[in-house]
């Protein structure tokens, strides 16, 4: 069987899990074992397409594509179809891989998480959609179905943030996550229609082809970035860059193993893979922006992270910073870091979520860290494998992330060595810093110290193995020697020297960074870095490593100060920064700021206009039909005092003449000869001839 | 198929159903509902018929021999009149894969209106008696392809209508059911004075090689048939086409509805019965597009070329302002009407564009928006009949009381919001991508894809206020579907996903002939002058 | 003294006259009658007059002549009804027959 039909039976796999589920699910309790299974399957599905694909055909791109809307020989722009299909490359079954592997271990793990919930097999229908339409994303070969595929993660975020939609605010979080995306989803959908306008296809290799050639969208370097940068609008909404970063934490009001599944390791890490996917046509512009982008947003994010009390709040922020770092990745032209990132950092921040999980349903949906403490000794395999995580996410040696953020930040600095931006590397260091205050923050306050509500600590327990599987799956897959042999070099490693390649940018060279130019690349066909990139990051190595070192090190000893030791009072500091906390533990106001910008002023206009169609617009129809009343009624008028009353009048006349003529009228013919004898004379008086 | 009268059959069937009905005595109330069902479901085979023996290789739109199963004869036939010279009218039909998107609509939405009716108590003999020439009308307006004959269908539609608003309406019915008639009528008498305009501008050959005046559409579309000297001919150098294209346009854009002529449509669906509300939005909102691409477009190519970015600039109004409208209402059903709006902007949109993915993408539109919003209003009418109330803040939780339901009312309002797999997606996709490709309206296009982030806005709020939060208690009483509704809601369900999931399905019917349109309308009547308006 | 057409008309004329008084002023049908024969006669007297004095020749007596059989005609008839009516109402005062008025 071919990659290509095992890759399409993975795909719709979990579609008929879904559609079983959504048919049946009423009928047979037992039925969410059918869509585990077939998860399962789809799992070992996707290891044996990434098997034969990273070995027998690891240099080589399988494509599959069908036409699905064929317009035929237009009169404008000739022969035109849209077509549906598959790329499998690296990237494609590394993803599925991760795919599948995260979505199988939620979907264990909620056996036991979602027990006894109302819509048990719903909430597992919702999974199975979910990973199909991820899956879909994953797999395409072309925009259009990324974009369809794209939306339907959308709607599978919203069903399952929405899931205990009997809580107001599960449900407004959802819609403001689809409704957040949207707008994301708008700028995607102009960038992909300045692409189709120019090139009459979606298909990306064949739009990156004529992009090569020189053929530019309306022939301006300026569009070619602007569709970039619209198609990255797209990455912004889902990935939950800033501005648009603020659905994300609002999810967190969905089940927490869907939080691990969709808002920390799949679905919000879809926009970098997307951006991945239009690595090649980013121009310079467009990627410092990108850059830009991501360095604000994981700036941001990890900010409001130190401070936030909710368990998965600060884990929803993390989320968003290291989106921000991925993004900041393929800014700065380290396309397999972003990757990578992308990787090590689902499954880490996966186990941290079912982590988490854990903990809430250990303390029966408690998730106030200020409630927890000591839960070290009550759940020591939760502890083991949140402490992995964290270790990996803090960028901490011999960890999956030390690896991959370290990359990155190797590479913001190469790029701020290059190009002079070196705000971009510097707010990279001071996250790196944050995120290992905040999330031994998290640590130490929820595992360490002393149980702060008594009675809750006592009734917590460990979980059951169908929950801890998957932690300490996703724990050992946060550590070093799944990537690497080497702990310290991650390019010694099998993903980042054969399996993950930079591909060749297809923009010309007057629009590429210097460093990204063809004419400086060092001759190897798949490395598109110039020898002038490759240099920078590699004399960056070594001290971005030390000084990433050095910062996750002064980060956790920071923690420990203010958490373990008490060297540090948070409440003085608290009080002495107190606008400044403020303003971090309500996000920046960012949320009150849309609310009463964007919404209010949506909701106001509805209003006026509402306004204005009852009362203007179709005041000027009843207008118009009060004044054709008005009109009528006054001909109506005229018409029975002047036109029939000139009728009447003349009949009245006729009648009174009549009546007086009558008197005259004996019927004695001796009167009557009396008149005509009396004519005879007045007309012989008149007609006298004399 | 030689010499069947499928066409008229499809047309009459309904009336013949309607004369059934008025031999049958009142009491007979089952037999009534069910020779009106047996009626709409006949057409409803014939349609499929239809669509399977149709030749999606025949282009249509501007000659005679392209369209299929012509039914044609000479209607009204005077001799002789004094400067007029003879009279002659025929009866004309046809479908093309314009029209034949549209009959399928007709009969489909006919058939589901029907079951939709089967709770009507109050005078059902005269309720599906006008429901069943409603559809003879509605079926007859896509298929003329003889102005003369689509007048009378077009003014024959509005009667029944009426009398359904006015006396199966709700509270305020008369003030609904008048405005509707006369908004209408207004835009018909629009209608009428072009039709004539054009009569006494085009001549036909009779076969004897006599030179007539003609209400053929058909011929009405080639230049040369023009006289020199006609109000309305291309030959004029003072014509007045410019004014009648603009008046046209205004008759079947009060039917659309567009902005600023919508006004009737809330208040006509608001006091409307639910199955009439399917109808009229199902069916009866795409006879003003459905008008202007039959008509004006090939007519006066000219001015449409000319008048385009208008065009498309009120499909944008309509888009944005529909939806504001929308996001403010608190009545369910008013909200779909004012969604309605906003949804027939894109059909506007993508007919501007004059480009193939548009006006695909607007057929298949409207074809969508029928499916869709006649889904739409029977969710609103199954939870007013339940709960007699249709305020959106006076439910919420009823997705756990009727968890069926609210399955139904996902896939609907999702297809609505353009959702990928379901049917409205795509169409959207056609317009955006087929508007798009025009420079002109390309800003135009850019504004109206805040639609769909609005449409969202509106149709989530609207699901969260209805279907989620705590069930009020209210409602605990509140029964899910029953078999009838199922009726209804399965088959929409299926053609939405259906053609979510496989367009082509729908596209392939009308491909040939939009390529046909699209190409006759960029290139005929060229070099004309737009003098004298 | 020579006997000129006025002198004709003027005793025409007074006799016209007197039967358009009788006419008028009578009750009694039968004196109605007699003015009209009175006015008929008037008539033959111009006639015969201009016949006379006008140069017509002999047409004018010869209406005369047809006139006197008119006049004897009508006072028959004339007469006979009378007669009937009286038989009917037992009066023939032209006043109060009026049953065909109303």
């Amino acid at each position: 069987m071919s990659l290509i039909s095992l890759s399409i039976i993975t795909l719709f796999l979990p579609l008929i899990g879904f559609t079983v589920l959504i048919f049946f699910g009423k009928r047979f309790e037992k039925i969410y074992l059918f869509e585990v299974g077939i998860l399962f399957a789809a799992l070992i599905i996707s290891i044996l397409i990434a098997y034969f694909k990273l070995t027998a055909y690891i240099n080589q791109d399988l494509i599959f594509a069908f036409t699905w809307i064929d317009f035929g020989v237009t009169p404008l722009i000739g022969e035109f179809s849209i077509d549906l299909g598959i790329k499998i490359d690296n990237i494609t079954v590394l993803m599925l891989f991760v795919v599948n592997l995260i979505s199988f271990l939620v979907h264990l793990y909620s056996i036991e998480y979602m027990k006894g919930d109302i819509r048990f097999t719903r909430y597992f229908a919702y999974l199975g959609i979910f990973t199909f339409s991820m899956l879909g994303i994953v797999l395409t070969h072309n925009i259009l179905m990324m974009f369809m595929f794209w939306e339907l993660v959308g709607l599978s975020s919203y069903l399952l943030i929405g899931f205990w939609y009997e809580k107001d605010s599960a449900s407004d979080a959802g819609k403001k996550a689809f409704l957040v995306n949207r707008v994301g989803d708008i700028g995607m959908l102009i960038g992909i229609l300045i692409l189709f306008t120019n090139y009459h296809t979606f298909t990306f290799d064949e739009i990156y082809a004529q992009i090569a050639v020189g053929n530019l969208p309306f022939d301006s370097y300026a569009w070619l970035t602007a569709s970039g940068i619209l198609i990255f609008m797209g990455a912004v909404g889902k990935s939950a860059q800033f501005p648009l970063h603020v659905w994300l934490p609002d999810a967190m009001e969905g089940p927490t193993p869907v939080s691990a599944l969709i808002h920390a390791a799949t679905m919000v890490a879809a926009g970098v893979y997307l951006l991945v996917r239009i690595f090649v046509m980013l121009t310079a512009d467009a990627m410092l922006v990108i850059a830009v982008i991501g360095a604000i947003t994981a700036l941001v994010s990890a900010t409001i992270a130190l401070t936030q009390n909710d368990i998965k709040k600060v884990l929803a922020y993390s989320t968003v910073s290291q989106l921000g770092y991925m993004v900041l990745s393929i800014g700065i032209g380290a396309y397999a870091f972003a990757f990578f990132h992308l990787m090590t950092h689902a499954f880490f921040k996966a186990c941290l979520f079912l982590g988490s999980g854990s903990v809430i349903h250990a303390m029966h949906h408690e998730q106030d860290i200020r409630e927890m403490g000591g839960l070290k000794k009550k759940l020591p395999i939760t502890y083991y494998t949140f402490l992995i995580s964290s270790l990996a996410i803090s960028g901490v040696p011999l960890f999956s992330g030390f690896l991959s953020k370290d990359g990155i930040l190797a590479g913001s600095l190469a790029f701020g060595n290059l190009t002079g931006h070196w705000l971009l590397p510097i707010i990279g260091f001071t996250v790196a810093l944050m995120t290992a205050f905040y999330m031994f923050r998290l640590v130490l306050v929820t595992f360490h110290g002393k149980p702060r509500n008594q009675e809750k600590f006592d009734h917590a327990h460990e979980s059951p193995k169908a929950m801890t599987i998957p932690l300490i799956t996703l724990a050992a897959l946060s550590i070093f020697i799944f990537y690497t042999p080497n702990p310290f070099n991650s390019e010694a490693g099998w993903v980042l020297s054969d399996w993950i390649r930079t591909p060749e940018q297809v923009v010309p060279n007057e629009v590429r960074f210097d460093f990204m130019k063809s004419d400086a690349a060092t001759g190897q066909s798949e490395i598109t870095h110039s020898q002038m990139y490759t240099d920078a990051a590699h004399h960056a190595h070594y001290p971005a490593m030390i000084l990433s070192l050095v910062l996750a090190g002064i980060g956790i000893l920071i923690a420990f100060m203010m958490y373990v030791w008490g060297k540090i009072d948070s409440e003085k500091l608290k009080t002495k920064y107190n606008s400044l906390y403020k303003f971090s533990l309500n996000k920046w106001y960012i949320d009150e700021f849309y609310d009463a910008s964007f919404i209010a002023g949506t909701h106001k206009s509805a209003k006026i206009l509402a306004w204005f169609d009852y009362n203007v617009v179709d005041g000027i129809v009843n207008g118009t039909a009060a004044l054709g009343r008005f009109v009528s009624m006054l001909s109506g008028w005229f018409d029975t005092y002047v036109v029939d009353g000139l009728v009447n009048f003349f009949a009245l006349l006729n009648g009174f003449l009549g009546l007086s003529l009558r008197r005259i009228q004996t019927g004695k013919v001796q009167t009557y000869v009396v008149f005509v004898v009396f004519s005879l004379l007045v007309l012989m008086f008149f007609f006298r001839p004399f | 198929m030689e010499g069947f009268p499928i066409i008229s059959l499809i047309t009459f069937i309904p009336v013949i159903g309607m004369l059934v009905i008025l031999f049958l005595p009142k009491e007979k109330v089952q037999n009534i509902k069910i020779t009106a069902l047996a009626a709409t479901l006949i057409q409803l085979v014939l349609s499929v018929i239809l669509m399977a023996n149709y030749n999606y290789s025949a282009g249509g739109i501007f000659e005679e021999s392209s369209f299929q199963f012509i039914d044609k004869f000479r209607w009204i036939n005077i001799e002789g009149l004094s400067w007029i010279g003879t009279v002659k009218i025929d009866y004309f039909m046809g479908v093309d894969g314009i029209s034949m998107p549209m009959v399928l609509l007709t009969s489909i939405i006919s058939v589901i209106a029907c079951i939709s009716s089967w709770n009507i108590s109050k005078s059902l003999k005269g309720y599906f008696a006008l429901f069943l020439l409603l559809d003879t009308g509605m079926m007859g307006v896509f298929v003329s392809l003889d102005f003369f004959l689509f007048y009378v269908f077009w003014e024959l539609m509005l009667l029944p209508m009426y009398f359904l608003i006015g006396i199966w309406g709700g509270p305020r019915k008369e003030y609904a059911a008048i405005k509707f008639f006369l908004y209408t009528l207004l835009g018909s008498i629009f209608i009428l004075i072009v039709m004539l305009g054009l009569y006494f501008s085009a001549m036909e050959i009779l076969p004897d090689g006599q030179r007539v005046f003609t209400f053929n559409i058909l011929t009405m579309m080639d230049q040369s048939n023009y006289t020199q000297d006609g109000i309305l001919s291309p030959f004029n150098p003072n014509n007045w086409r410019m004014l009648a294209y603009i008046a046209l346009f205004i008759g079947f854009a009060i039917k659309i509805p567009m902005f600023p002529f919508h006004t009737w449509l809330p208040d006509a669906h608001v006091e409307a019965p639910t199955p009439i509300s399917v109808i009229l939005a199902g069916v009866l909102l795409k006879m003003g597009t459905y008008g202007i691409l039959r008509i004006s477009y090939p007519i006066f190519p000219d001015i449409t070329r000319e008048l385009a970015w208008y065009i498309a600039l009120f499909g944008a109004v309509n888009i944005i302002y529909g939806a504001f409208v929308a996001l403010a209402q608190k009545d369910f059903k008013k909200l779909i009407a004012y969604s309605s709006v906003s949804h027939m902007g894109y059909v506007l949109l993508g007919m501007a564009s004059l480009t193939t993915a548009g006006i695909n993408g607007a057929i298949l539109q409207m074809f969508n928006h029928g499916t869709i919003t006649a889904m739409l209003f029977l969710i609103v009418g199954v939870v007013y009949d339940r709960a007699h109330t249709r305020g959106l803040n006076d439910f919420g939780g009823l997705a756990s009381q009727m968890p069926v339901y609210t399955g139904f009312v996902t896939v609907a309002f999702f297809a609505a919001i353009g959702l990928p797999s379901l049917s409205g997606f795509i169409s959207e996709a056609l317009v955006f991508i087929g508007a798009f490709h025009v420079e002109s309206i390309r800003v135009i296009t850019i504004i109206s894809t805040l639609g769909i982030l609005l449409g969202a806005g509106y149709m989530l709020w609207a699901m969260q206020r209805v279907f989620f939060g705590k069930l009020n208690e209210k409602w605990s009483g509140l029964q899910d579907l029953e078999m009838r509704e199922y009726i209804m809601f399965i088959p929409l369900t299926i053609i939405i996903i259906l053609l979510g999931v496989y367009p082509s399905l729908m596209l392939d019917v009308m491909n040939t002939s939009v390529n046909t349109l699209v190409d006759f309308v960029s290139t005929n009547f060229t070099n004309i002058s737009l003098g004298g308006l | 003294m020579q006997v000129e057409l006025t002198h004709f008309l003027v005793v025409s004329t007074l006799l016209f006259s007197m039967g358009v008084f009788a006419i008028v002023t009578r009750k009694n049908a039968i004196l109605v009658l007699m003015g009209i024969e009175l006015m008929l006669n008037a008539a033959n007297i111009n006639f015969v007059a201009f016949s006379k004095f006008g140069g017509f020749g002999l047409s004018g007596q010869v209406i005369a002549l047809f006139v006197i059989i008119l006049a004897a005609a009508e006072a028959a008839i004339a007469l006979a009804i009378v007669l009937n009516i009286y038989k009917t109402f037992s009066n023939v005062n032209v006043d109060e027959i009026n049953n065909l008025k109303e």
